[in-house]
């Protein structure tokens, strides 16, 4: 195959303490994966069953409201549904058949549970299985947790997918499926390099509609396009589903491993992967190279998002020659990060989870050149100095596999950039 | 349950939050899951605030939920103070944290911390955010003002205030030179702007102005009973508006009603000849109740707008949006269902919607021009320069943010008259937008180009009636912001006649018996 990563010389960050903290938490829950999956799945509606708050973050999640044809909404609960006076379960009923009736284009129906459906102990599960029944065959209804009781931001996508393979067929083809919800541009990327390298059938979940014929099982081999995707991975694994692991596909580097775990589980000749691959390597290269300019020798400090962020770090670690200060995620998950933890030299801080107020102390000491952050701290970070870049970017922008590698090094570039641009102190 | 997609208001909890963030001094400690953070962004990017709303959130899990989610509310609170030393303390539960119970106004209060401990009970599941924000302002200034010995001078506090409000932060600027030029100086203003020290010594003022009912009526009321304090009942939003207000000023305080017009612009705008393409235009107003209410009054008496419907988000302000509607010969829409005001919209065909940025976002989809005139806020309304709503400089504001989403005069007539050339045609849009949008956009992002199936199927009631080809012709001549006009107008002039097909004639008779 390709040449074979440098590994760091004092070792990896894989078996690095983790630094475990427990208080505020400044993430989003898991309901805000629907801002982008409702775009991705074309015949899905995500009906949230929830209190006013759930709608309203829905609302303000994406910073703006996306008022074209929204594919979700929230089932309000009222104070009747709480009291009991109303049956929580025949109100749903009310609120699907009608939904169903308004939008005869939907195929497959998620319930979404949140914090207070999950208090009230409101049972999703059987009601998707009873919905299934009534509205068979025209809609598949399924269920999944986006609480923030249960799940972290990208979880939300995670417990999505994950309740979705249950359900898939069983096939016993022999193929390859590329797990996780990416921009249509990049994924048909992805897809095009496999397939010049006469890598198929490739199969991807979620598929953009339920008549998709995906399926699933012993023969089927799986690569994960996002880190954040570990009870999908748990899932496949129990369909008898086989994981590709590698580091993630970001940066040249990360794009090149990533491919090249798939290419030799297909037997791809190393003619073959050079050929296909030489030409845009060369160009994320070059891309790179213009943002690492500007990154080289600066220090990144990770405030927990996402669970992109020691992926991410390895990049700009190793493609970018930034200094990592802390490297903060939700949860560490070692089966999936593992071989982007391998690349990463020792040195920065691992944080998995968040007290918010301890996490900011450390941030303000280190006085990092650029800070990796949710939207509610980004200016307050910014009032005092810091350099901030939106973590939520690395979510809604293509940035995955060659073609985006640029892109991606532009996202941390351009703050760093636009301090030195502005000149807006007063003259000495 | 109720099915909802887009909401006027947040939950209850966030008006909390916007009084707590609007001052200093003052920290709000919530019991809620982790997620519900997501608020502060409200505040740090639509606000561009530069500092984190002074709120503590417990972060309770899943797993906590069998254990101790009251200790962990406890810890939270004594880390809170320890950390930011507040004055006062507020306490409330989010939706979630309202389920579980755990009461966490009774546990702070038996913690024994040195500062006031106001705890809240906001109902998540019947009320909103502006109830939450009356209700928190009210609490706060129940415990903390007390009656004092009046200022020797005149002094007013303005009361309503709140981080995250529309255009709130000028209005204040506005109302204080109004005053001071009675010689009434501001004691506090609150919630923004003030710390709990300041809301204590809110009693030395002579007089409340209430600036903003939504947000602090209650608080108005408990202070006329409590600390003798009259308050105003006009919002000086608009010409008359202000008048009024000065003279209600005057007639609480026995001072001479006095008002510097030398900056009042709106009049004679609305009086030069370029604005008579203004009168009569058919206008559909919408926000929370005080907006309303003005912006109403402003278009019909100050701009010369004929108001075709009008309503309110806010069901607290029901009563005398209907009133003023009546008046207008009316009906109001209270509502909370964006979907109905659409389609509220959608049947009334105004030339001109005056609203908040959903009715924006429906004026894109139907082709209508919008300004907005009222919270839920968006980034644009925070704007850099001084843009108030209140006052003199804030009629000007409005004269010139209500007449940018139109076509000019004379460009609505050159439209008329040149309605083929390639470039001035119809589908270019205002000139001073930038020319040629392919879509009359008042400002912002494209409109959405797909129909929303949600709302189900667009109402098309004159389904019976033809358009004979050469009529759809002579129809597309028509300027595209009377288009929709003219075919309803059509459409119903043919319906009541039983006339099956429209033809040229047709269209012209119709012109003829709607011609004003």
């Amino acid at each position: 195959m390709t040449e074979l990563p440098r590994l760091p010389a004092s070792g990896g960050c894989r078996d690095t303490p983790i630094l475990k903290q427990r208080g505020q938490r400044e993430v989003f829950c898991g309901l805000t994966g629907i801002i982008w999956l409702h775009r991705k799945m074309q015949d899905a509606f995500f009906l949230v069953i929830g209190s006013r708050t759930c709608a309203h973050l829905l609302q303000s999640a994406a910073g703006v409201m996306i008022f074209a044809e929204p594919r979700f909404g929230t089932a309000i609960l009222e104070e009747t549904d709480l009291a009991g006076l109303a049956d929580a379960q025949d109100e749903l009923d009310k609120v699907v058949a009608e939904l169903l009736a308004r939008r005869p284009d939907i195929k497959q129906l998620f319930l979404v549970g949140s914090c207070p459906s999950e208090v009230i102990k409101l049972d999703l599960a059987k009601a998707a299985e009873r919905m299934t029944q009534t509205h068979a065959p025209h809609v598949r209804v399924l269920n999944f947790s986006g609480s923030g009781i249960e799940t972290t931001f990208t979880q939300g996508e995670d417990a999505c997918l994950a309740s979705m393979v249950p359900v898939l067929p069983e096939t016993k083809d022999r193929q390859l499926l590329l797990v996780g919800a990416l921009p249509d541009v990049v994924e048909e990327q992805a897809i095009g390099l496999l397939e010049a390298m006469g890598i198929g059938p490739i199969k991807v979940l979620p598929a953009p509609r339920v008549d998709d014929d995906l399926g699933v099982g012993e023969n089927t081999v799986y690569a994960l396009t996002q880190p954040f995707l570990g009870d999908t991975h748990d899932a496949l694994t129990r369909r008898g589903a086989r994981h590709l692991p590698a580091p993630f596909p970001f940066g040249e580097e990360g794009t090149t491993q990533w491919l090249a775990a798939i290419a030799s589980e297909f037997g791809v000749s190393p003619e073959l992967f050079e050929t296909v691959t030489a030409a845009p390597r060369a160009r994320a290269c070059k891309a790179i190279a213009q943002a690492a300019e500007t990154l080289n020798g600066k220090s990144i400090f990770f405030f927990p998002d996402s669970q992109l962020e020691i992926p991410l770090a390895r990049f700009l670690t190793r493609e970018c020659g930034m200094d990592a200060i802390e490297v903060g995620a939700p949860f560490i998950h070692k089966g999936i990060v593992g071989p982007d933890l391998d690349l990463m030299t020792t040195g920065p801080t691992l944080s998995e989870g968040q007290d918010v107020d301890l996490q900011l102390d450390r941030a303000i000491a280190a006085q990092p050149d650029l800070t990796v952050c949710g939207l509610g701290l980004a200016n307050p970070l910014e009032a005092q100095g810091l350099a901030t870049k939106w973590a939520i970017e690395l979510v809604f922008t293509p940035v995955h596999f060659y073609e985006q590698a640029g892109d991606l090094a532009g996202l941390f570039s351009r703050p760093i950039r636009r301090a030195d641009l502005l000149k807006l102190e007063a003259a000495e | 349950m109720k099915l909802t997609v887009w909401t006027y208001e947040g939950p209850p909890h966030v008006g909390a939050m916007r009084v707590a963030t609007g001052m200093t001094g003052l920290h709000y400690v919530l019991h809620a899951p982790q997620g519900d953070t997501y608020a502060d962004l409200l505040f740090t990017m639509i606000e561009r605030r530069d500092h984190r709303p002074p709120v503590t959130y417990t972060t309770f899990q899943a797993r906590d939920l069998g254990a101790d989610t009251a200790n962990l509310f406890k810890t939270a609170a004594q880390d809170a103070y320890d950390r930011f030393e507040p004055e006062a303390i507020i306490v409330g539960a989010s939706c979630t944290a309202e389920l579980i119970q755990d009461d966490p106004g009774g546990m702070a209060e038996t913690m024994g911390l040195p500062v006031p401990v106001i705890p809240l009970e906001l109902p998540s599941y019947q009320r909103k955010e502006n109830f939450g924000a009356d209700e928190t302002f009210f609490q706060i200034v129940k415990t903390l003002a007390k009656p004092m010995a009046r200022t020797a001078q005149i002094t007013a506090n303005l009361i309503g205030p709140t981080a995250l409000g529309f255009r709130h932060r000028d209005d204040i600027q506005e109302v204080t030179a109004l005053l001071s030029d009675m010689g009434i100086s501001v004691n506090v203003v609150a919630p923004m702007t003030s710390s709990p020290s300041d809301i204590a010594r809110m009693g030395a003022a002579h007089f409340n102005v209430l600036m903003y009912p939504e947000t602090a009526e209650s608080a108005a009321r408990w202070m006329e009973r409590e600390l003798d304090q009259p308050y105003t009942k006009v919002v000086p939003i608009g010409v008359g508006a202000t008048r009024d207000f000065i003279a209600e000023v005057a007639a609480i305080t026995g001072r001479d009603a006095y008002l510097d017009t030398s900056r009042l612009r709106l009049p004679w705008y609305s009086k030069s000849v370029d604005s008579t393409y203004l009168t009569g235009k058919r206008v559909f107003v919408f926000g929370d109740g005080t907006h309303v209410l003005a912006a109403a009054r402003v278009a019909r008496d100050e701009m010369g707008f004929e108001v075709v419907g009008m309503g309110c988000y806010n069901r607290e302000m029901a009563r005398p949006v209907r009133a003023a509607a009546k008046e207008m010969g009316l009906t109001a829409t209270i509502t909370d269902d964006y979907l109905e005001v659409e389609r509220v919209i959608e049947a009334l065909q105004p030339e001109m919607i005056l609203g908040t940025q959903m009715e924006r976002h429906i004026g894109k989809r139907l082709g209508i021009p919008c300004a907005v005139i009222s919270a839920p806020v968006h980034v644009q309304d925070f704007p850099a320069r001084y843009s108030p709503q209140m006052g003199i400089e804030g009629a000007n504001v409005l004269f010139d943010t209500w007449v940018h989403p139109l076509v000019m005069g004379l460009e609505e007539h050159l439209l008329h008259m040149f309605r083929e050339d390639f470039e001035f045609h119809d589908a270019a849009g205002p000139s001073h937008h930038g020319g040629h949008a392919p879509n009359p956009t008042a400002d912002g992002g494209p409109a959405p180009q797909t129909p929303r199936g949600i709302s189900g199927e667009r109402k098309d009631e004159a389904g019976a009636v033809i358009w004979l080809d050469a009529a759809e012709r002579e129809l597309k001549k028509i300027p595209f912001f009377v288009r929709g006009k003219a075919r309803r107008n059509t459409e119903n002039f043919a319906a009541e006649r039983g006339v099956a097909e429209i033809s040229v004639d047709t269209l012209y008779e119709a012109k003829a018996h709607f011609a004003r």
